[in-house]
């Protein structure tokens, strides 16, 4: 049966790749109920549908990732609305960058050192974001572009902007998960696509 | 034992630890369905896991998924292959801890310390022969956003030998890697005996 991997990775059914996915069963069936789990939970607790699309949206454009962008986008209008599947979108067009870089603990590792892009967003998109997804959207960039700059202070902002420590674990593996699951689906395109 | 720990500033296949920034369950806090989420029960000693059982659903479909990539010995690449991609991408994205988990696995596996030694200590460019140049590179392709892994790096690890379930494990590996490295390097820190 068709996965969301399979749908990002344009693998039909028959196909080669299909087979090889097939030699790692539990892989790709516990990928799959990851994304389940992360996106499309049946109880999503302390974060919301609109707020998980939001966040895979913004990171799938991040990511330059046309399959993952159009299932995404897709998923926060129809959670959401047009008007914050657009201000997401105008978010990750505004934060454009290219990772990983970031700082290394001071020390013999600090000359390969490399600035980490800015975060800002518009005052417009801010507003039709609200606090809690802005700041969402800004740990999700650290947390994509430079993850080596990981501190205990960057969960202050989410906690004022009303992230429970369990919504803090759920935002964070939904972050984390989507880096997987796009790197898993352009490497087996590719993989396919060369004789 | 000394109390005062200090974050490591470099890369090392020696032990260190990890110290959650957020508040784990406890121990009496873990219900049945969180033990069974952390699918070895010992995990519960664990303050990494127990952090991540506060959404179960979630670490129990991520283990699975992770024991599968890297310990699934039906055909495709050998362990050690699998190891070092997850080693090439925690020296990629800068993830200490991880690194130095993994490179002891691919120490052990692949009876290579000094080759994986010189890809902690030079970086993800280190000479390692042309079998683990062509995985490092791939991971590394597939570590960087957006993502830069392209048909020259699947020719290269065919070249190298590698068929193409082999190549899947390695994409998965490295995949796997840019989810675990997030985890560990943005809800906790490494820490050494100070």
């Amino acid at each position: 049966m068709t996965d969301t991997i399979d749908i990002l990775a344009g693998i039909a059914p028959g196909a080669a790749l299909e087979k090889i996915r097939a030699n790692r069963a539990a892989a790709r069936d516990h990928a799959e109920a990851s994304h389940q789990a992360l996106l499309l939970p049946q109880a999503p607790g302390d974060v919301s549908l609109a707020e998980r699309f939001a966040v895979a949206a913004f990171v799938a454009a991040l990511h330059r990732a046309p399959e993952a962008v159009a299932l995404y986008a897709e998923g926060l209008a129809q959670h959401a609305g047009a008007a914050l599947a657009e201000a997401v979108a105008r978010a990750a067009e505004a934060n454009a960058a290219a990772g990983p870089t970031g700082a290394f603990p001071p020390g013999p590792l600090s000359a390969e050192d490399s600035p980490a892009p800015s975060f800002a967003l518009p005052a417009d998109v801010a507003a039709a974001l609200g606090d809690k997804l802005a700041a969402a959207l800004a740990y999700a960039h650290f947390l994509i572009f430079h993850p080596r700059d990981a501190a205990p202070e960057r969960f202050a902002p989410l906690q004022a902007a009303g992230w429970t420590p369990d919504g803090l674990v759920t935002l964070s593996q939904l972050v984390a998960f989507l880096a997987f699951q796009i790197r898993v689906a352009a490497g087996l395109r590719v993989l396919a696509a060369t004789p | 034992m000394s109390a005062e720990l200090s974050e490591p500033n470099a890369f090392t296949r020696a032990q260190i630890g990890w110290t959650p920034w957020l508040p784990p369950l406890t121990e009496a806090e873990l219900t049945p369905s969180h033990i069974e989420a952390l699918i070895d029960a010992a995990r519960a000693k664990n303050p990494y896991f127990r952090l991540l059982a506060r959404d179960p659903a979630a670490l129990q479909h991520r283990t699975l998924t992770d024991k599968d990539i890297f310990y699934n010995p039906e055909g495709g690449a050998p362990r050690a292959d699998r190891e070092l991609a997850a080693t090439a991408v925690s020296r990629a994205n800068g993830c200490i801890y991880c690194a130095s988990v993994h490179a002891r696995f691919a120490a052990t596996y692949a009876k290579r310390e000094a080759d994986v030694d010189r890809l902690l200590d030079e970086g993800t460019g280190a000479d390692l022969g042309e079998r683990w140049n062509a995985i490092t590179a791939a991971s590394v392709a597939l570590t960087a956003t957006p993502v830069a892994f392209g048909p020259e790096h699947v020719q290269r690890l065919r070249a190298a030998g590698l068929d193409d379930l082999a190549i899947a494990d390695i994409i998965q590996a490295a995949a796997f890697f840019n989810w675990a490295n997030r985890l560990m390097l943005a809800l906790g820190g490494a820490t050494v005996p100070a």
